[in-house]
């Protein structure tokens, strides 16, 4: 494996409106012949939006130049921790366009939308098997709308128990949606410390856990990649306080099959449909969030909920103590093929897509825990953190550079400086779908990147050399914010010429 | 199986690679008593062409805008999605990259959602677009959340009944975590008047009106965000990026924050998604705003470049005190709204909407029904029919048209109140027939 | 361009890495070496509002970074009577001089006897040390 020579050449990309031109134009749409009203002159557009004017060849070629300067799973290896960058499978994008998907309008009469509906329903059986907890919403729109919604379920729950409860209590190894959600619930936040194990630290817990708090939010495994051994108890603690345990979903890839959080003793689960049910990241979303909840917590779910009734399916609104609704209609339904397909292309082979996973994670592990440090010393489940502290001590080379280096060997780099317990963290998710030999580019590119840690520092902090671009200004990108294209730049760099 | 690589000997090696014999005891961790021993239950596995199959009769059982002439709207337009969007949609590159976290592996995406912010920045009047929001209705409380820590010592928000209902039902379920208290004003003859706005906004956070409105009409948009501003609110405006090559952006008659729905501008109705929401604020507003923001910038040899940037408001940094939790957005959809936008250009959104406002106008004066009310419309026009409009929409429709909206499933009241939306897919000749049905069916 | 490390004798010290410098009945009030070099370089900083009172131990601004965020923690209570204009227009300041041009507020101080239970030169850098 050996990096991409420097100096490979990547053409300019001008923006689309520096392709601009006035009066080309692209979409002739259809126009009729009828007069058009006046809108009040208070009402009316006084100056044309400055959209862009090209012709269609135009706007391909900007498109596909904006492709090429893009890397995705499709193009290599994407190790991005707690992100299960998984292969997304074609036939998908074929399914989600069928017209009888694509062109369905969402306020369809129900008895017009069965196959919809029904896709919808046999998608939350699967996930209610899944989690092992029997009542699921797939309205909420990602991950981060699951949290929430779970926290305002936990809410609606005590409340109607006329009970007041508080506090959440996340870990702090915790991704940073946790205690964004449970600030946007209007919960206070306490955290709990995580052991020399990378379990939850019992003792420190149980001096936390008492009759305000509401519940735990945990990802399980952790985003240490490792399973906490003492989940029980965990779980004891909490019901003993009659508070509930919420089961953030990002890591559910390490389990499927093989333990549901439902058995572990969470009472609310979100599932990310985008991570461990194959819908594709799209360059930042969309994504799925469903939720899935004990029978005591149904009552308080998001309508409309997809329910059946003998042979038919429909959308049911009538559930007084409802949270409400968190999305628009019943959910980003395209996703919802993607992920139903998925699932049904393994079946009750899912499991192997964990033990993949896991065995993927292991490998790659046990082949780079020499020369990185691992923090924890436990087998880990699909993913795991290694830290550049080695190399920054001797050699003052960072987890940063590392990451940079390794795009010049053709590779996106894991998660960096996070979980934030760890110093120069590097946090490796390979995923199921990876064959073994890109596995093994990666351990050689990093073993590498080691090396040349300790021979030539000077080329990593050069890296990368072979992007469209070399690191960034990001100081100057927050200190003097540009966030959209300036017209007025470009009518005086015109006017001087 | 599946998508899956490995082979058996790819399994004994790793197996001796990591020092253990078999993939169970990889999950030892596992305590015995959370372990799942039976198969998952679950129906079996189907092969790419039998998966086909299924799923094509799934969707065969579906009743699509192709199917029947349609006329419904309510917030999910049937406008022309352009086969540009499939450039953007098919790469594999946009289709498969996540979070463009390290920039210079994804200069594509970034810079494409640094065009799309201007876009959007251009279409509503506003400094500052975030890189998409999970839907128009979410995006509204959202923008509550920004009004929420903009004006802090007010704990109120007034809503125009006349707003979308989901938008408004999404507001009224975050509210209570904000902290909260949600208020609405009814509308007059189908639109919002100004002075009860005046009189409930007095300790309003913000105030949230909708242009045009979910009745079809258009609102007194100005008017109504002067009486926020004068109220000491800000004044959000919910509109249709449709509609904006004809009617006036809220920046330039004072709105604070504008949002909306992205679907009807490149992604298809798809069952209600997924699709984009939109926020777009004045730069006041900067560093409130919530979601992903791309900024320009250069790197280490001068060349421009661009950066997810003012991170600090995220979660991933910020954590609790962070403008919002959202992490995946929907940034392909928001791409596709780009190329659409794009491949329309200032003259052919200008022309989508007269189509609309003549088509619009065509249908109020050839449908025999009486008007439901007097305000001017954009692409949506309320009837008023002789009986239940859900009856009038099952008749229709088994003349093979879908005639539109039955307003009383939100609004007390509306039983009696039909919505019809146009859009340039639709012709003369279909609104004819619309017509010719609806004389027929409400007799 | 950052300074070197360093920790004035004249000052004291908050174990969230502030400091104060005590003059009469008012203090100016900063963030340490150690603080600025963990956050890099400053782009942004929110004061609070002059008259504004604040409280030892308790949020009082916030200094960002491009990758950081931190709560500027009050080493004593009292009422502000000054911010440095120099240090929200240009925040790498704090960086260049944390104990001088890169000061933070100024503060008329409510109770005196706070400062004995704040550290001293020595005792921060061992503090420092053990981080």
């Amino acid at each position: 494996m050996s990096a991409v020579e420097p100096g490979r050449a990547w053409p300019d990309a001008p923006l689309v409106f520096e392709r601009s031109r006035p009066g080309r134009r692209a979409g002739r749409p259809p126009r009729t012949d009828l007069p058009v009203p006046e809108i009040p002159e208070a009402l009316a557009r006084s100056s044309p939006p400055r959209l862009p004017e090209l012709s269609e060849p135009e706007l391909v070629r900007h498109f596909t130049a904006l492709a090429d300067r893009t890397f995705g799973v499709d193009t290599g290896f994407y190790p991005l921790g707690s992100c299960t960058m998984k292969h997304n499978p074609r036939v998908h994008e074929r399914l989600a366009g069928l017209p009888g998907f694509r062109d369905l309008h969402p306020h369809q009469e129900d008895e017009s939308a069965q196959g919809a509906l029904e896709l919808m329903w046999r998608l939350q059986e699967m996930l209610a098997e899944i989690a092992g907890l029997p009542a699921v919403t797939l309205q909420p729109a990602a991950g981060s709308q699951g949290e929430l919604t779970g926290l305002m379920l936990m809410r609606a729950y005590f409340a109607d128990r006329g009970e007041e409860r508080d506090t959440i209590i996340t870990a702090d190894t915790a991704h940073g949606t946790n205690p964004a959600s449970v600030t946007m619930a209007g919960y206070k936040l306490e955290r709990v410390e995580t052991d020399a194990r990378g379990n939850l630290d019992l003792d420190d817990l149980r001096g936390k856990v008492n009759e305000r708090t509401a519940g735990l939010m945990l990802t399980n495994p952790s985003t240490l990649g490792l399973f906490d051994e003492g989940i029980e108890e965990v779980a004891k603690i909490f019901h003993d306080a009659g508070a509930l345990l919420y089961y953030d979903g990002a890591n559910l890839n390490a389990v499927v099959g093989i333990s549901r959080p439902g058995d572990m003793g969470f009472d609310i689960v979100h599932y990310n449909l985008h991570k461990t049910f194959s819908q594709p990241h799209g360059g930042g979303g969309p994504g799925g969030g469903p939720v899935a909840v004990r029978d005591r917590i149904a009552p308080f779910l998001p309508v409309p909920r997809v329910v059946r009734d003998g042979d038919a399916f429909r959308l049911d609104h009538d559930h007084p103590k409802t949270i409400g609704r968190v999305r628009g209609f019943a959910g980003p339904f395209g996703v919802f093929v993607r992920s139903y397909a998925f699932m049904r292309a393994y079946g009750p082979a899912l499991r192997e897509t964990s033990e993949v996973a896991v065995l993927n994670a292991n490998y790659v592990l046990a082949r780079l825990k020499d020369v990185y440090e691992l923090p924890y010393d436990r087998l880990c489940m699909h993913e795991f953190v290694l830290s550049a502290r080695n190399l920054k001590r001797q050699h003052g080379i960072t987890a940063l550079d590392v990451a940079k280096r390794l795009m010049d060997y053709g590779i996106h780099p894991p998660t960096i400086y996070f979980p934030l317990v760890v110093p120069e963290a590097l946090m490796i998710e390979p995923t199921e779908t990876e064959p073994k030999e890109r596995l093994d580019d990666f351990v050689d590119a990093m073993r590498r990147i080691a090396e040349e840690a300790e021979s030539s520092p000077e080329t990593l902090k050069e890296a990368p050399r072979a992007r469209p671009v070399r690191r960034l200004d990001e100081v100057r990108a927050a200190k003097h914010p540009v966030v959209r294209y300036d017209f007025g730049e470009r009518q005086r760099a015109e006017a001087k010429a | 199986m599946g998508y899956l690589s490995i082979t058996d000997a790819d399994r004994e090696e790793m197996l001796a690679a990591i020092g253990v014999s078999t993939v169970d005891e990889l999950f030892e961790q596992v305590p015995p008593g959370v372990r799942f021993d039976r198969e998952l239950d679950v129906p079996q596995a189907l092969g790419e062409a039998e998966l086909v199959r299924h799923i094509e009769e799934l969707a065969s059982r579906n009743v699509h805008t192709g199917a029947e002439l349609s006329f419904l709207g309510a917030g999910i337009y049937d406008h022309y999605v352009p086969s540009v969007v499939d450039v953007v949609l098919s790469r594999g590159e946009f289709l498969t990259a996540y979070t463009p976290y390290q920039p210079e592996m994804s200069q594509g995406v970034l810079q494409a959602i640094f065009e799309y912010q201007t876009v959007i920045c251009e279409l509503t009047g506003m400094d500052v677009s975030n890189a998409s929001g999970y839907d128009g209705a979410t995006v509204a409380a959202d923008a509550v959340f920004v009004a929420k820590h903009a004006v802090p010592d007010r704990a109120k928000v007034v809503l125009a009944e006349t707003v979308n209902p989901q938008v408004r039902q999404v507001v009224k379920t975050y509210a209570p975590g904000f902290g909260l208290e949600v208020v609405e004003v009814a509308h007059t003859n189908g639109v919002t008047d100004p002075d009860r706005i005046a009189e409930v906004a007095g300790d309003a956070a913000a105030v949230l009106i909708q242009q045009p409105n979910f009745l079809g009409a258009l609102e007194p948009g100005p008017d109504l965000v002067e009486a926020a501003n004068g109220a000491g609110a800000l004044p959000i405006v919910h509109v249709d990026p449709i509609s904006l090559g004809v009617l006036e952006s809220p920046g330039a008659y004072g709105a604070a924050i504008a949002i909306g729905e992205g679907q009807g501008a490149g992604n298809w109705p798809s069952y209600g998604g997924p699709h984009y929401g939109f926020l777009a604020a004045r730069s006041d507003y900067i560093r409130r705003m919530p979601g992903r923001i791309v900024g320009e910038t250069v790197d280490a040899d001068g060349r421009r470049a661009f950066v997810l940037t003012l991170q600090t408001r995220e979660q991933h940094i910020r954590r609790e005190k962070a403008t919002s939790n959202i992490t995946t957005n929907q940034t392909l959809l928001a791409l596709a709204g780009l190329a659409t936008l794009s491949w329309l250009g200032p003259q052919g959104l200008r022309e989508v909407g007269e189509t609309c406002l003549a088509l619009a106008q065509y249908a109020r004066e050839r449908i025999s029904l009486e008007l439901a009310f007097d305000a001017p419309a954009f692409k949506e026009i309320a009837f008023r029919t002789p009986r239940p409009a859900r009856e009038v929409i099952r008749r229709a429709r088994e003349h093979g048209v879908h005639p539109g909206y039955a307003l009383g499933r939100d609004y007390e009241g509306m039983d009696d109140i039909l919505l019809v939306a146009v859009t340039e897919k639709r012709t003369v000749e279909d609104v004819d027939r619309l017509a010719d049905v609806l004389e027929e069916v409400c007799r | 361009m950052a300074a070197a490390e360093s920790y004035p004798e004249d000052l004291r010290y908050h174990p969230d890495h502030d400091w104060a410098r005590i003059d009469g009945e008012e203090a100016t009030l900063g963030i340490t070496w150690f603080a600025q070099d963990s956050l890099g370089e400053l782009v942004h900083f929110e004061p609070a509002e002059v008259g504004a009172t604040i409280a030892k131990d308790a949020a009082a601004g916030e200094v960002e970074s491009v990758k950081a965020v931190s709560d500027v923690i009050a080493p004593l209570s009292g009422e502000v009577v000054e911010v440095n204009q120099k240090a929200v227009e240009a925040p790498e300041i704090v960086n260049e001089d944390p104990y001088g041009e890169g000061w933070l507020m100024r503060i008329r101080i409510s109770d005196p006897s706070e400062a004995d239970s704040l550290m001293d030169a020595a005792g921060y850098r061992a503090h420092v040390e053990s981080q």
